[in-house]
């Protein structure tokens, strides 16, 4: 037989070898201090996986603690797969976002494909069947083939995986930015419902218990996934090897459909998805969770590759694998369970009694080491954190109106930028209607998805404008949760709480790192004046190529409450004669515009666009308010482009034309992006009760029954006066006529 | 009258047909698993859409070979509405119970979106509540729903009125003759890429397909009656 040498513990002492796994010699002997011996080589790699920064948050753990994580609303917060919040009637509504950014821009397909099977196990582990899937995707310009092939690929992936399994895509936003070229960012969200009853959590617990492990198979894809997906991005083409998994989402929807089947079940005492780090990752948290230790025999585990060692077993990220445990004795019903759905469960071994994970393999154990150890004695590095010297620059910068000739090209050209264009090439290739409960599909500001069986809806978005991040952290984090929240208000929903996807460069990087921070305040600030805690979420830093950060990104997935179906209302306009109403005054603000980026060959500067959280916090109220009063017929947010992108928004798809009036400078009143700004539309037998209740809003126009857009100055002049079809078809026509160009 | 919802290893869209006939049109309807043999207690029979067995070698190959083809077969031949939605449609041609077979769409791309269907044949059990022209709101969501038949066959699907739907508003996604559902020659069995279920509320958009299943019921009910 082949016996694969393994170096020795002191040759992994003396010749560093915990640095290829991604170990510093600190963190190594912090190790050995806590084993009380050297490690031998499998304990390496579990101490490795477990102490990466994708799995113990090393490094952005200071800065997660600033989150408000807590409301009357929230049932489960941080910790868990995802996080949960109440939505009445005993039910609940589960979610989590996750990036998927390291593997999707080695092998885009398969990236965002496990990317969307990884969520998903997230929020079935709980309890909960999923019921939409949501994305956030981040890719350089198309203008090169690389990148419009990571563009085409990650969306085939993830198309193939939820259009397989089942479960609809609902909602999604996409950035495109030279920031990203050759660095994508790939975030995927689930969204489940449960009864409170059926909530699970992912503990070991109960001495002699029986930990089973169920699902595919394990081969040796994505050995030391948590590892290099903290690492850079490297342009060394020997090196870009980095072990990409293979998803599989008929065994997925079996797996889901066996394990919401077995949480009925009492037998069960906790699940959890063997996500990054596999097997270690599973069973270490679950036994340190639960206060118990875990011993395992590998020789059990299901292996799809031959003469696997422990090594290789504990860090696979092969996918579509769950660890659970069960009540001893009530093994074979849980075998019965799954042999249902043609799925293996095998027992592979038992909870103890002395907190330790304990590996036995041909006969040996082959590691012993604390649970806690692994779990939650990983360093936590408070890193240092530096102003960068743009931030000041741009921070003295007055806001300066850029200079336009023609207002209508300008226009033209807004919407032919991919970031504001129709997205409909992409989630045309979504299955956004399977389960049949989807009110309000992509298009929309945020997807609306019926509860069955109640008058409840859930409408749910993913929103962050990395620009304005760039420019100013913690300005650009407010704005990320409240550009969310308002794209639910004018959906007809109340924020409940978010998840959030804080992709990054390398902390290492004081610069970075004062960019995390300070976006994680404005985060934390826009939560409280929003009441939507953040209830699960997710770090992925390094996105780096070299030595080029992404742009920071901390994504935000929001869901909220639509008390009443009644309540849904959309971005278009509805019928001839209905009043325009802006809500907010607009001011100077191009700083990280689209406009800004497009006219100076994708480069920004100045200032992000201010923002009041008390301010944003009463017009949603009033908004939201109004909506509920069945007084606003549609009602959209202002955001990339300004009003104008706005208002050809509107009236796209509607066989209707616009006819409004603008005060102040042209410029600004057409294309600044100034925030806490609405456009809605409000038949005249309700405007006298909707200027009651919101009071920011100023008439300025009407629908018309015509292919028109017309925008004028104060005095009636017009600036913009376009066919509503030219500018639809260059709409929806430029990201068709990136993807297929060539060069 | 009494419906199944057969549920292959991977379909998903059971549930969007269980509810289209149970709750929305309040008839009796039953999930029954892909090992089931025996199909004598249903009235009629109903063939999700998904991806059973992830649509591995081609969409509908690996479910044809489950224990209840044969049952699905015997209720065809005994003359039971049987109905497959999408890959339910691609199911029907792999077991050889509606002619043709399916390629990948036209451009290699899934495609999710309401499109135009008109009513070629009102003539059928499922299609008895339309008029004849009639246009409709259906979606479509598949990737391999590029329907193809030799001439003869289509010229023959002709003659016999077999062709039921057709897309009237441009092909999506390159199916012969626009062909978006076709029945058997004897006429009780249908397979349609357009999803009914799913425009059967006005909530989702269109109710446009909910008269496939009204038909079946309504012809179901004459029928019983007339026996009665």
């Amino acid at each position: 037989m082949l016996t694969k040498l393994e170096p020795t513990a002191e040759q992994i002492r003396d010749e560093k070898i915990y640095a290829q796994m991604g170990m510093t010699t600190e963190e190594f002997e912090m190790a050995v201090k806590l084993l009380g011996r050297l490690p031998n080589y499998t304990e390496t790699g579990l101490f490795s996986s477990m102490w990466s920064e994708h799995c113990s948050y090393k490094s952005s753990k200071p800065v997660l603690r600033k989150f408000p994580t807590e409301g009357p609303q929230v049932l489960m917060g941080p910790g868990e797969g995802a996080g949960i919040v109440d939505i009445g009637d005993n039910q609940a509504v589960v979610f989590k976002m996750e990036s998927h950014n390291s593997p999707s821009a080695i092998e885009p397909y398969e990236g965002a494909a496990t990317g969307v099977g990884g969520v998903l196990r997230d929020v079935f582990s709980m309890g909960a069947q999923p019921i939409a899937a949501v994305n956030s995707l981040r890719f350089g310009e198309l203008d090169n083939d690389r990148d419009r092939w990571l563009f085409e690929e990650a969306v085939a992936g993830i198309a193939g995986y939820g259009n397989t399994i089942g479960i609809p895509t609902v909602a999604g936003e996409i950035q495109f930015d030279p920031s990203y070229a050759g660095k994508p960012l790939v975030n995927a969200m689930a969204i489940g419902l449960l009864n409170h009853e059926d909530i699970q959590r992912g503990l070991a617990a109960g001495v002699g218990n029986t930990v089973m492990y169920v699902g595919a198979k394990t081969g040796r894809d994505g050995i030391h996934g948590a590892t290099s997906s903290s690492e850079e991005i490297s342009d060394d083409p020997g090196k870009e090897r980095a072990p990409v998994q293979a998803g599989d989402p008929f065994t997925e929807k079996l797996l889901m459909d066996a394990c919401l089947e077995l949480v009925k079940s009492d037998a069960l005492i906790g699940i959890q998805d063997m996500g990054a780090a596999g097997l270690t990752s599973s069973s270490a948290e679950m036994a340190s969770k639960a206060g118990f230790g875990i011993e395992m025999n590998l020789d059990l585990v299901p292996q799809r590759d031959e003469d696997m060692t422990a090594y290789e077993m504990m860090l696979s990220e092969s996918q579509e694998r769950m660890l659970i445990v069960v009540q001893k004795g009530r093994e074979q019903e849980v075998i019965d369970l799954f042999a249902k759905y043609d799925l293996e469960a095998v027992s592979i071994g038992h909870v103890t009694d002395d907190k330790m994970l304990r590996l036995l393999h041909k006969g040996e154990v082959v590691a012993e080491v604390s649970a806690d150890a692994l779990a939650e004695d990983a360093p936590v590095y408070n890193k240092p954190s530096r102003e960068p010297e743009y931030f000041r620059e741009f921070q003295e910068m007055e806001q300066q109106e850029p200079e336009v000739e023609d207002f209508s090209d300008t226009l033209v050209s807004l919407l032919k930028q991919p970031t504001i264009a129709s997205k409909e090439w992409v989630y045309s290739q979504f299955d956004h209607q399977a389960r049949t409960n989807t009110v309000v599909a992509p298009g929309s500001d945020a997807a609306v998805v019926r509860v069955r069986g109640t008058e409840k809806g859930l409408a749910i978005t993913a929103d962050c404008n990395s620009r304005y991040i760039y420019l100013d952290p913690e300005t650009g984090g407010k704005i990320a949760v409240a550009e969310a929240a308002r794209n639910i208000v004018c959906s007809g929903g109340k924020p409940l709480a978010i998840t959030d996807c804080l992709n990054f460069g390398s902390p290492d990087n004081p610069e970075i790192f004062w960019q995390l921070e300070k976006s994680a305040d404005g985060i934390s600030a826009a939560c409280l004046a929003l009441d939507a805690p953040v209830i699960s979420g997710n770090v992925s830093l390094y996105n780096e190529r070299g030595g080029k950060p992404v742009y920071p990104t901390p994504t935000i997935g929001m869901v909220g409450l639509v008390e009443n179906l009644a309540h849904t209302t959309t971005q278009e306009a509805k019928a001839e004669g209905d009043f325009v109403y802006l809500i907010g005054e607009t001011k100077t603000e191009f700083g990280g515009s689209e406009l800004q980026k497009m006219l100076n060959g994708g480069k920004i500067s100045g200032k992000a666009p201010a923002i009041d959280l008390d301010v944003e916090a009463s017009r949603q109220e009033a908004l939201l308010a109004a909506i509920r009063e069945g007084v606003v017929r549609s009602a959209h947010d202002v955001a990339e482009g300004g009003v104008a992108v706005a208002l050809a928004e509107k009236v796209f798809g509607t066989g209707l034309g616009a006819d409004v009036k603008l005060e102040g400078s042209a410029v600004t009143a057409l294309f600044s992006e100034t925030q806490s700004r609405f456009i809605v539309t409000v038949s005249p037998e309700h405007a006298a009760r909707f200027e009651e209740l919101a009071s920011d809003a100023r008439k300025i126009g009407e629908i018309t029954q015509t292919d028109r857009l017309v925008i004028r100055d104060a005095d009636g002049n017009p600036l913009i006066s376009q066919d509503v079809s030219m500018l639809e078809s260059a709409w929806k026509g430029a990201i068709p006529c990136l993807v297929n160009s060539e060069g | 009258m009494k419906f199944a919802v057969i549920q292959f290893p991977g379909s998903s869209c059971d549930l969007d047909l269980y509810h289209a006939v149970k709750d929305v049109l309040g008839e009796e309807a039953e999930y029954v698993h892909h090992h089931e043999t025996d199909l004598s207690g249903y009235d009629a029979i109903l063939l999700p859409g998904g991806a059973s067995y992830g649509d591995a070698v081609r969409a509908g190959a690996l479910a044809r070979t489950t224990p209840v083809m044969e049952a699905i077969i015997r209720a065809a031949e005994e003359g039971k509405p049987v109905l497959g939605v999408g890959n339910g449609f691609q199911i029907l041609t792999e077991a050889g119970l509606l002619p043709g077979a399916f390629l990948k769409n036209r451009d290699q791309k899934f495609i999710c979106r309401t499109v135009k269907v008109q009513v070629v044949n009102n003539r059928t059990p499922f299609t008895s509540e339309y008029t004849e022209g009639e246009e409709l709101n259906i979606p479509i969501a598949h990737g391999e729903g590029n329907f193809y038949c030799d001439e003869e066959t289509y010229v023959q699907l002709k003659e016999n009125n077999q062709i039921v739907f057709v897309y009237s508003d441009g092909n999506p996604d390159g199916s012969v003759g626009d062909i978006a559902g076709l029945v058997s020659e004897k006429g009780n069995v249908l397979g349609m890429m357009p999803h009914p279920e799913r425009a059967a509320e006005s909530i989702l958009g269109s109710e446009d397909g909910l008269n496939v299943f009204k038909s079946i019921v309504n012809e179901w009910r004459e029928s019983h009656a007339n026996q009665a």
